[in-house]
């Protein structure tokens, strides 16, 4: 069995298990590492990557869901507040164990992708399905807004 | 003193403008995981030319390598480490990398354990001289080199982001170009060290060596490791501590397409495939007998009773000031409270793994490795080899917080065991822990019961102070055994039996209990309860004393300057004197001294009128002695108070008849970001040789936050979690 889908881009064929988890099919069959496994039931967004534009936890989408569609992960992100959003986490130092950072980076590109000015409120909305266990969450607010004023100057 | 506050921390580009860095980009730090061959290809790569110590290699581009024997688990071990030797090197910092050390006792011991490991925030204090001295050796070699080739006296020689400079003939040479030159010369014994003044990247917000690679996905982590012909391991384990392996059938699993091996270990049966997924699915397939004979078959609210007896009976002495029971029992006022404390999962975001490649005659290990050479001789052990025929690669852990630092080796040992099973013929193997299997794998931080009895004279000042601990043992039975003396577990009563305040009659007892639940030190180890208990209640002294939880510590606290200081800088920066916050909000206060380091936090508290509590600010004063990065150091306090108010919310490992109650972050809840307090750090300057930050951040956060409850509602917490911290 085989799914065809854009990853990262590239028009993408892997050869497995339509049932096998988008992020074991990306970590272990694409042989891209930057996503992360953390819980396996959407718990934690150390998964988080782009399917058409959304943020989604790539541990318990199927990888015959994403058929068609175009996946973003950490290694391909390109767009203007996806690098803003890089910038600020490194600018305000962000990452500490940084096993998170991959999906913590992908869940803020999402939200900055929609909403250029987000609020606390919107923050808290789009950013707490990702846990981060070094609790770096008061620079990854930090960071999204610092990112927010930058895509807008 | 003088305090100097570090609440606005000056950003890395103004870091990398003042300190003259050319470019942010140059900064891509990272290590070696490749094994011995494929190490020395890369040094060889990096023309490293010179190579003074065990710590330092200088290559002929300028690139500096150094050498760190200690773990980066995200506590910035690795920026510290780099940060002391470039100092006294004079190095350019955007040339600066980071390599792990292997395993190897004579070079790399911890002075605070003898071994080669990381642990106890012991990193900085490791490192303060002997790095320094490492770096300043590397520059003066590099110094006598141009001395020589210039025929000019050292003295006239001056160096600056890895360049020495001879101000006389307008000369200057880079590091690079004098390493092949400085190889040649002797080491000095002696060197002379910088004074603190002349620092240029200690104390100045040197940007992390990591994060580059930690924004980008292209930090390397055990999840990452891939070797050519790599299998992946699911290890099955006993639904209950202490359960052995009766029987299993492997048919199912052995059915799965992908699976390779289906094999019994000490600690289990082994699922080994091709993935992750043909691996888990096979586990989800197989069917083992467990006998559970032996096994701890109790639930923790048992326990927990058995506990609260064991307070009532007479324990053993931790701490004998006077004579606390008369001093009490004679006291005009009298007050005592008891605190229960759950099991603590520490839970990192990236669950165990290793990565373990096995021959008749060597074992090569990958892992985020936090006890080096202990793990080399346990691995030899379980693979029947010499320790010195185990490697091991240290990679970046995500995440430990004390999980990946234990004398059993656990997950190392099973990932050995499996590929010993596999027949040891050098194909790798990667042992995978899920979620599930880290809450449900034990070496928890224990269940503690403690009860505090104080005494007031007329003059409402604390005469009396007695406090019995009743828990499980970190340390007995195992190689740190000598921590345990007469009977006593240091760690079980850090943080009480050492209480700082100045109280004429002191008695802290401890009772030591037994269990099958495997247990292990947690972030701040004793403190991550001791502190709980003695602050909370000294709290409730000062209620009952009539006096302001601040001001009645402080007065107790006239021979602890450090620790009176960081309690004023909190309360002062704070605004603890600017009045009650409105109706439903509270400030609480909470001081403690762990591994040498003082912090103390004052906690705003929101509490609604359906008693759900939200925090939201916390004020945090640290003194750890001389601030290397203060940058890192306030991340370490946010961090610190993020880990600790989440496990004080909501963290707790329950046993139902033996079997562990929480499965993955739904029943196991941790902090997330719609929950985490505005945070203000502020660091006091000090001359003191630096001591560790990444634990004594957890220690105050549970009291002060519970203190601020108690301010806001008039109920005391005694019980943790926090009953009703769930909003949902």
């Amino acid at each position: 069995m085989s799914t065809t889908f854009m990853l990262n881009g590239a028009s993408t064929t892997l050869d497995a298990d339509p049932a096998m988890p988008l992020l074991w099919a990306i970590r272990e069959v694409a042989g891209l590492h930057g996503t992360k496994f953390g819980c396996g039931m959407a718990l934690c967004g150390a998964c988080t990557v782009h399917v058409d534009g959304d943020a989604v936890r790539s541990c318990v989408m199927p990888l015959g869901g994403v058929a068609g569609k175009q996946v973003t992960t950490i290694e391909g992100l390109q767009s203007k507040p996806a690098k803003a959003v890089q910038a600020a986490w490194i600018e305000l130092q962000v990452p500490q164990c940084g096993y998170c950072q991959s999906g913590q980076v992908m869940s803020a590109t999402a939200l900055l992708e929609k909403n250029a000015a987000p609020t606390d409120a919107d923050i808290d909305g789009a950013m707490s399905g990702n846990i981060c266990r070094c609790a770096t969450y008061s620079r990854i607010r930090a960071a999204i807004h610092a990112a927010a004023q930058s895509i807008r100057a | 003193m003088a305090i100097r506050s570090f609440a606005r921390r000056p950003t890395r580009r103004e870091f990398l403008k003042a300190t003259g860095s050319a470019t942010a980009a140059a900064l891509t730090i990272g290590f070696e995981w490749l094994g011995p061959s494929r190490r020395a290809a890369a040094v060889g790569a990096n023309a490293a030319v010179f190579a003074p110590n065990a710590f330092l290699r200088i290559g002929a581009d300028g690139g500096v390598t150094i050498i760190a024997k200690h773990l980066e688990m995200g506590q910035g071990s690795y920026t510290g480490i780099a940060t002391v030797l470039a100092e006294e090197l004079d190095a350019d910092w955007a040339k600066v990398r980071v390599e792990s050390a292997p395993a190897n006792v004579k070079l790399y011991a911890n002075f605070a354990f003898g071994m080669q490991g990381t642990g106890g925030s012991s990193a900085m204090a490791n490192s303060w001289t002997q790095l320094r001295e490492a770096g300043a050796k590397g520059r003066a070699m590099l110094v006598s080199a141009a001395a020589k080739e210039w025929k000019v006296p050292t003295t006239e020689l001056t160096t600056d982001k890895g360049v020495v400079y001879h101000a006389g003939s307008k000369r200057q040479a880079s590091y690079g170009s004098l390493a092949g030159k400085a190889a040649a010369l002797p080491v000095p014994d002696k060197v002379t060290l910088k004074d603190p003044k002349e620092f240029k990247l200690i104390g100045h917000q040197a940007p992390r060596v990591d994060v580059a690679a930690k924004v980008d996905g292209t930090a390397q982590f055990t999840l990452d490791v891939a070797l050519p012909g790599m299998l992946v391991a699911l290890l099955k384990r006993p639904p209950l501590f202490g359960a052995t392996v009766k029987s299993f059938d492997a048919s199912a699993a052995g059915a799965v397409p992908g699976v390779v091996k289906v094999v019994q270990v000490p600690r289990g049966v082994a699922v080994v495939a091709k993935s992750f997924w043909a691996a888990k699915q096979g586990r989800d397939a197989l069917i083992v007998e467990w006998d559970d004979t032996q096994a701890e078959k109790r639930s923790s609210s048992a326990m927990m009773n058995e506990y609260r007896q064991l307070a009532e009976q007479p324990a053993l002495s931790a701490r004998k000031v006077g004579d606390a029971v008369p001093a009490i029992k004679n006291a005009a006022h009298t007050v005592s409270a008891s605190y229960e404390f759950p099991y603590l999962a520490h839970a990192p975001m990236e669950p165990l793994d290793a990565v373990v490649k096995l021959t008749a005659s060597s074992c090569e290990i990958w892992a985020g490795d936090q006890f080096q050479t202990m793990d080399q001789g346990n691995a030899a052990k379980a693979a029947g080899l010499d320790p010195q025929q185990v490697t091991i690669n240290t990679l970046y852990a995500g995440g430990s917080f004390g999980r990946r630092a234990n004398v059993w080796s656990d997950y190392i040992v099973e990932a050995v065991s499996i590929a010993k099973a596999c027949g040891a013929d050098g194909t790798p193997i990667k042992l995978q822990w899920t979620r599930e299997d880290d809450l449900h794998g034990g070496l928890y931080r224990p269940m503690y019961f403690h009860k505090l009895e104080a005494g007031l004279n007329e003059k409402k000042e604390l005469v009396g102070w007695r406090h019995v601990i009743v828990g499980q043992s970190i340390m007995a039975g195992g190689p740190f055994e000598a921590f345990v003396k007469n009977g006593v577990d240091g760690t079980s009563v850090e943080g009480a039996a050492n209480i700082a305040y100045g109280i004429p009659n002191i008695d802290v007892e401890l009772a030591t209990t037994k269990s099958a639940v495997p247990v292990l030190w947690w972030r701040v180890v004793g403190s991550s309860h001791t502190t709980f208990a003695v602050e909370a209640f000294i709290d409730e002294v000062a209620h009952a004393a009539g006096k302001d939880p601040y001001t009645f510590r402080r007065d107790l606290l006239e021979h602890e300057p450090r620790m009176k200081a960081v309690l004023e800088l909190a309360a002062d920066k704070a605004g603890w004197s600017s009045g009650p916050l409105p109706k439903g909000k509270g400030r609480g206060i909470a001081v403690a001294e762990a591994f040498k380091t003082f912090v103390a936090q004052v906690a705003e508290v929101t509490v609604d009128d359906a008693g759900h509590v939200t925090v939201d600010r916390v004020v945090c004063a640290v003194d750890c002695g001389i601030p290397i990065n203060p940058d890192v150091i306030a991340a370490q306090m946010e961090g610190g108070i993020g880990f600790g108010l989440g496990a004080v919310l909501y963290g707790a490992i329950t046993l139902k008849d033996g079997r562990v109650e929480q499965d993955n972050f739904n029943g196991y809840r941790v902090l997330r970001i719609n929950e985490m307090p505005k945070v203000e750090v502020h660091i006091v300057p000090s001359a003191e040789a630096p001591t560790g930050v990444g634990e004594p951040g957890v220690a105050p956060i549970g009291p002060a936050v519970a203190n601020a409850i108690f301010a806001a509602t008039g109920t005391r917490v005694h019980l943790l979690p926090f009953p009703k911290s769930s909003k949902t």
